[in-house]
Parts: C-alpha cells; sequence; structure tokens
C-alpha cells in the first residue's frame, strides 16, 4: 500500500489555459471554469492547505480565544468526550489532551476536576494557552513522533479535532500510516490498564476512518465509532472511542427526537476488517446496492424496470 | 513544566533505550499556589519513580526534607502529603533545557513548555 495514494495534495489554484478558437471552446471554458470553481471550493479542509504548525498561525489562535462559536462548539465537544471517557465519579483524574491547542479541552477538564498535560504542535497555539493561564502543564510536540511519556502514566485520553491532521503528509518523508502506528502504539503503552481514548474527528471519506481504525487496532486497542446526531449533516460529530487493554461497551450515540431508535449509530470493531459505507450516507456508485437503489427509483417513477434477479449487479469480469 | 510532568517524561527518539528520567538544567524556577487534592496526589505517588523525583527536586534546590524513600501508609500522613503536592505540582520550571541521559540531546524549555519535536530520522 502506498503512502501517496492518502497523501493530499495541496490546495492550489488550478491553472486552467485554453487556447479559444471557436464558440464551441467557449462552452468548454465554462464547463472548465465551473470544474475548477467547485474544485476551489472543495478544498474547504483546512489540513489540506497548510501543515498544522503553519495553518495555526497567531492569526487563526486568536480565533480560539475570540471567536464565541468556536469557543462554544470546542467546549460542547470537550464536554461530550468527557461524557465518553466514562471516568469513575468524583475521582480528580490524570488526563492526556491530544492537539490541546488553545486549552479550550483542557479548561473543560480543569472544571470536571482533573489534572491534564496537553500536547500541541502549535507554538501559536500552545502561547494562546499561556496566556489564557490553563491549569494544565503544556507539551510542544508532534503527535506522530509518538508520545514522550512513561507507559501507564495516564487514566485516559481525550483529543478535539485533532487527529485527521495525521491522515495527510505533510512533508516528502511523512508517511500517515508509520505516523498514526506510532502515535497509537506510544498512547497504548502510555495509558494505564483500562483506560480509554476519546477523538472527536472530521473524518474526509471512509478511507480515511478504515486508516485510522487499522492503524488504531495494529496498536492493541479495541473500540468503535459513536456517531452523534447521525441524520444532521450539520450537527453530526464522531467520537471514535478506544479502550486500552480491557474491552468496554461502546456508549450510545445522541440522536434527535424525530430519529428511529432502532437504527444504530455506531459502528463497533473487534479483530475484523468491515468495509464503511460510504461518508455521505449513500452508497458506493455502480455497486450492487447502487444498482439496487437506482432501480427501485426508477419503478417509483413509473419507468419500465427488468426485474431483480440473482444476477442483478452481479460482479462481472474485468473485461466485460 | 511542573515535575509531575517532568517524573513521566522520557525521550522518545528512535533507539533510544534508557531516555529517562531527563536530567533538568533550569534557569528560571517559579512556585505557585495550587490548592490541595489528598486524594489525586495518594493516588499518584504510586505511579511516580521516586528516585527520579527526589533527584529533580535537588536539581531545582526545593528537595525541602523529602525522604529519598517513599515511606510506607503515606495515604493518611497529611503533612507527607502536602510536601508531595508543593514538590509535584507547585514547583514549576519556566526556563531550562531538559538532557537525555543516554543521548545527551537536549530538549529546551521556554515559557514553561518543553519543546519534545523530533528532527528528520529521530
Amino acid at each position: 500500500m502506498t503512502s501517496s495514494a492518502l497523501a493530499r495534495p495541496r490546495c492550489c489554484t488550478p491553472h486552467v489555459l485554453i487556447q479559444l478558437q471557436s464558440c464551441c471552446d467557449l462552452k468548454l471554458l465554462l464547463v472548465t471554469g465551473l470544474f475548477s470553481l467547485s474544485f476551489i471550493m472543495s478544498c474547504r479542509r483546512p489540513e489540506h492547505m497548510a501543515p498544522p504548525e503553519v495553518y495555526y498561525n497567531e492569526e487563526e489562535a486568536k480565533k480560539y480565544s475570540q471567536n464565541s462559536r468556536i469557543i462554544e462548539i470546542q467546549t460542547q465537544m470537550s464536554e461530550r468526550a468527557v461524557e465518553l471517557l466514562s471516568l469513575p465519579e468524583d475521582q480528580a483524574c490524570y488526563l492526556l489532551d491530544v492537539g490541546c491547542g488553545s486549552g479550550l479541552s483542557g479548561d473543560h477538564l480543569s472544571e470536571v476536576g482533573h489534572f491534564w498535560v496537553g500536547v500541541d504542535i502549535s507554538t501559536a497555539m500552545l502561547d494562546v494557552a499561556l496566556r489564557r493561564e490553563v491549569e494544565g502543564d503544556l507539551v510542544l510536540s508532534d503527535m506522530g513522533q509518538g508520545m514522550p511519556f512513561r507507559p501507564g502514566t495516564f487514566d485516559g485520553c481525550v483529543s478535539i479535532s485533532a487527529l485527521q491532521w495525521l491522515c495527510n503528509a505533510d512533508k516528502k518523508t511523512h508517511s500517515p500510516p508509520k505516523r498514526l502506528y506510532r502515535f497509537f502504539s506510544s498512547l497504548y503503552s502510555t495509558l494505564a490498564r483500562g483506560a480509554r481514548a476519546v477523538f472527536q474527528i472530521y473524518p474526509e471519506n471512509s478511507e480515511q476512518l478504515e486508516l485510522i481504525t487499522a492503524q488504531a487496532m495494529k496498536a492493541g486497542f479495541t473500540g468503535g465509532l459513536v456517531v452523534d446526531y447521525p441524520n444532521s449533516s450539520k450537527a453530526k460529530k464522531f467520537f471514535l472511542c478506544l479502550f486500552a487493554g480491557v474491552s468496554g461497551v461502546l456508549p450510545k450515540g445522541l440522536e434527535s427526537e424525530a430519529t428511529d431508535r432502532s437504527v444504530s449509530s455506531q459502528a463497533q470493531f473487534t479483530a475484523q476488517r468491515s468495509r464503511f459505507k460510504n461518508m455521505k450516507g449513500k452508497s458506493v456508485k455502480k455497486s450492487k446496492d447502487w444498482i439496487v437503489e437506482k432501480k427501485e427509483r426508477r419503478r417509483r417513477q413509473g419507468k419500465g424496470v427488468r426485474a431483480d434477479t440473482k444476477y442483478t449487479g452481479r460482479h462481472r469480469r474485468p473485461h466485460f | 513544566m511542573k515535575l509531575l510532568t517532568h517524573n513521566m517524561l522520557t525521550s522518545h527518539v528512535k533507539g533510544v533505550v534508557k531516555g529517562y528520567p531527563l536530567v533538568i538544567k533550569a534557569t528560571e524556577v517559579k512556585v505557585n499556589e495550587l490548592e490541595f487534592n489528598a486524594q489525586f496526589v495518594s493516588r499518584m505517588i504510586p505511579k511516580l519513580e521516586w528516585s527520579a523525583l527526589i533527584q529533580a527536586a535537588e536539581w531545582l534546590g526545593q528537595s525541602q526534607d523529602l525522604p529519598s524513600t517513599l515511606i510506607p501508609n503515606y495515604e493518611k500522613d497529611e503533612d507527607f502529603l502536602r510536601k508531595v503536592h508543593r514538590i509535584l505540582l507547585e514547583v514549576e520550571v519556566i526556563e531550562g533545557c531538559l538532557q537525555c541521559p543516554e543521548s545527551g540531546r537536549e530538549f529546551p524549555i521556554s515559557k514553561g513548555v518543553p519543546n519534545m519535536l523530533l528532527d528528520e530520522g529521530e
């Protein structure tokens, strides 16, 4: 498996150079122009724009101390992550905050009464944390290089909006799977027996999710993905819950009132490899599921459709 | 960097076997006040490398009658717990560096934040 397949290209303005020789070319230019526009618009993900230590510069870091919307969202996610940690009640624990940034999540840990150590790669963000006088200790470190702590140190680990940064190769020497593995294996050892790690992540697609979970399992973790509000594209949040050493019961994802409660909002994994469906909630194009769905759609529209048989969407030889 | 954190930090450079404990070379140390939590301190004591803690306290000139070996039944001894609380959570290294005992590689500390970033190949 080559890491180049997983390394995302930097988002740069595509150069479109077309010689206008006839009015047909004008149409072509229009189409290409629209395509370029959608290409630019699709690069909304921060990790496609710059490495984290560059993206989180002073200007960006300021938002984390001033922008009330960002602060609110980060605090809510931190609260949910601590909830999912299921730590023993009324006990001050020693926790690790990976990608602690400006200390928004750390502040919540302190509020609940825990002691914590935060790790981050951006000096600008850590400077904001220092200015905000967070209670936890801060360490400047790259999570892809492993956690620099002794085995069995922490009672738990939280990470808010940080893990997806490991999935992109920011340098030629970076191999995302290797960095993910180095991170997860060092984290596994530095967690106490029975401790949990909860990661709030923004996965780009199912391949990225598979990559992350594969490396986590390889490092010895068990657990799964908890999805809150799976039917709302805006409120939907992903929490990867990992257990170190003991198998735990995966908490249930939050759901809005109107949804069907019998629909499972979790994906559990143990030693099995499972295929994740396309993140948008639609089937992968041209797959058997997609074909069956499309036939159903056309039937509803009243168009003539052949009956479904055992040959429908059957896998054919490549040359077909 | 508090001494509790220092007690847990090791060098994670590839190939280094004994990257612990990191030698503290401090140029600026600060002592703050922090609310005493007896339960947390007594729970953390078994996790600590006691000899490394005593050594670190000595380097910072803060060893103020801490025993060189752990006393039994420390959970009940509030005096002792308060001393441990002070050395673990109230003493902070603001400027200086940490040195790996095996390779001699230095990790600088600036504004209380140790820089554990590794170079290519480490």
